[in-house]
């Protein structure tokens, strides 16, 4: 794992913590930008936490490009030997896999997948070496995940399984982005699930939808009252797989404003969590039968 | 104070300079494409800078006005008539209650950019009244202006009629159109060959072209450098583990059409980038048209810094000349 430095135009600075996804380079991109904030650089003017790197936009009139980055480079060693620990909570969200809206799209742009001739679903089963989608959906919904950054568009949660390595699911994008992706699906890119909290453009690969919404920008609805984004990283989620009817009652309560998402205060410890990762989740997912 | 939208055009917007300080949560800054010429309509009609005004791409709207106020027009090159009658772009004119602005056909540039004295005066979301519509968000109704919007304007006394700004100062794109690019970012994972390709070759605008990014076509596809692909990034070469992507940031999704996102872009995503449009050169796209011939210019970090500079002064000599005495 080697930090690279890079300018991104003449007004932000790159941060890549590592070129591979870990838990070890989220936690050290998310304490060096925090850093970073807390060191309150003039000319600083936004930074954007990602899954191992992250990204400042600064003002250069008020600060040099390379005296913005020498400074973030002076925090990395700190950053390094911060403690990858965070007081959070775990969410569940509801899961509809294989639904006809996300079907009916992929269908709509299967000359920019890699393979036409089946679903999403049947190509990421087969890839990842599953005999059947059912046993492929099994493994995405059987362990939590850990959101590792929100972004793309409005609210956006990126979301990384907390499983071995060798036990993660992989997909590559679509070769062509597609113009349209339905509000609320569940999609699938590298080693991350994404809930889309918009319609509109999209490269990942589609499972299924939620009928759980994550961004409200008129904020009516009432978890998301406070604020309309719902998600932030450092968040863990558990996906709970429900039917058609399930999906339409839910998508009522939401409706109605009865709808409370179920969540339980927690805490990630790294150290914890790789010592036994089994048992840590088996933790997470109990205080959530609690809550 | 209102106006009302009688045609909308094809995506007429409310734009401002842009609500910063959200794009973490992908809530980009959004505003006007093309600043400048948002900034020269505000001065020109006695608003502040960065008020409110009407973005129109492509097909101008049509407007009828509720009150007396002053009216400019700028950014690309459209015919302007009020009650059918022409008025100059780039000079301010005032317009009685019941007067219709509307416009010809489109001759160059992309985008005008509408001021009226006192500004549009819908309610500010998230410090913006900035439209950003996919998510709904600020604008009218979070949404682009449609037929028989009454859209609210803020009180202000008539600004000066006749003010214009010197041509000198209405800066646009040429032919090709120049983009500067500073190479950074993922620069490392195209072979030579093909960074240098990408500055030779000839790029025409794409037709999905919008207000997230601009699409190029016409180049030769990418070569990469052999790597196994790290873990999380997927198998494409042209993919990353997910990460931020800047304004003006150029992804080249399978090393195929080069993207460069602009004032609505994304905030983040699986696709590796090659470096960025310098900061100067961003209100150009803005102008640019489907087809319109491109050529990226390499440039280093001094020379965008220099052109920042000189894009600054340009916006300090548009203040100095509208306040010589007329």
């Amino acid at each position: 794992m080697k930090t690279r430095y890079s300018f991104g135009g003449d007004e932000h600075v790159y941060v890549e913590v590592d070129d591979e996804m870990s838990l070890d380079a989220f936690f050290i991109s998310l304490s060096l930008s925090k850093l970073v904030r807390e060191a309150e650089i003039p000319g600083v003017r936004e930074i954007c936490p990602a899954n191992a790197s992250f990204e400042v936009r600064f003002d250069p009139d008020v600060i040099s490009p390379d005296a913005m980055m020498e400074r973030i480079k002076g925090l990395e060693a700190e950053a390094q030997a911060a403690e990858k620990r965070l007081d959070t909570r775990i969410i569940e969200i509801p899961v509809y896999y294989e639904d006809p809206w996300t079907h009916e799209t992929l269908m709509r742009f299967r000359e920019r997948h890699q393979d036409p001739s089946g679903s999403d679903l049947d190509y990421a089963a087969r890839i990842n070496g599953y005999d059947s989608v059912a046993d492929f959906i099994e493994a995405h919904h059987s362990q939590p995940w850990f959101v590792s950054m929100v972004g793309f568009v409005s609210g956006l949660p990126f979301l990384y399984q907390l499983v071995d390595r060798d036990k993660q699911l992989e997909v590559p994008k679509y070769l062509r982005p597609r113009t349209d992706t339905p509000k609320l699906t569940v999609g699938y890119g590298g080693c991350f699930s994404c809930i889309y909290s918009v319609r509109g453009a999209g490269g990942y690969q589609m499972f299924g939808i939620t009928p759980m919404p994550i961004f409200d920008p008129e904020q009516k609805i009432t978890y998301l009252r406070d604020f309309m984004v719902f998600f932030k990283p450092g968040d863990i989620v558990k996906w709970k797989p429900i039917d058609r009817a399930e999906y339409d009652r839910i998508t009522k309560t939401v409706e109605d404003g009865t709808y409370t998402p179920k969540i339980a205060e927690v805490a990630f410890d790294l150290d914890a969590f790789n010592a036994d990762m089994s048992g840590f989740n088996a933790k997470l997912m109990e205080a959530l039968d609690d809550a | 104070m209102t106006l009302e939208i009688v045609k909308p055009g094809l995506a007429t917007s409310i734009q401002d300079l842009g609500r910063p300080g959200y794009f973490h949560l992908g809530i980009p800054e959004g505003g006007a494409m093309d600043r400048l010429a948002l900034r020269a309509a505000n001065l020109l009609v006695g608003n502040d800078e960065d008020a409110a005004g009407l973005e129109a791409v492509f097909l101008g709207p049509e407007i009828k006005f509720g009150a007396e106020m002053t009216v400019a027009v700028t950014g690309g090159e459209m015919p302007i008539l009020l009650d059918g009658e022409p008025r100059d772009n780039w000079t301010s004119f005032n317009v009685m209650p019941g007067q219709t602005l509307s416009f010809g056909y489109l001759k160059a540039g992309a985008r005008i950019y509408i001021a009226v004295s006192g500004g549009i005066a819908t309610e500010p979301h998230l410090g913006s009244r900035s439209t950003y519509a996919i998510g709904a968000l600020g604008g009218f109704d979070g949404r682009a202006l449609a037929a028989g919007d009454v859209v609210p304007v803020g009180a202000a006394p008539l600004a000066e009629e006749g003010l214009s700004i010197p041509e000198a100062l209405r800066r646009g794109p040429g032919k090709p159109a120049e983009l500067r690019v500073l190479p950074g970012l993922y620069w490392h994972r195209l072979t030579e060959k093909s960074q240098a390709a990408f500055f030779d070759d000839a790029w025409t605008v794409a037709p999905e072209a919008d207000r997230m990014g601009y699409r190029f076509r016409g180049g030769q596809p990418m070569e990469f450098v052999d790597r196994e692909q790290p873990f999380g990034a997927g198998s494409d070469p042209s993919n990353i583990v997910d990460g931020c992507y800047s304004y003006g940031s150029i992804q080249v999704p399978g090393g195929l059409e080069p993207i460069v996102l602009h004032r609505d872009a994304v905030s983040g995503g699986g696709y590796f980038t090659l470096g960025a449009v310098i900061s100067a050169d961003m209100d150009l796209i803005g102008q640019l048209q489907p087809n319109a011939p491109v050529k990226f210019v390499r440039v280093d970090m001094e020379q965008a810094l220099a052109a920042r500079a000189e894009r600054k002064q340009i916006i300090e000599q548009l203040r100095e000349s509208l306040n010589q005495p007329g």
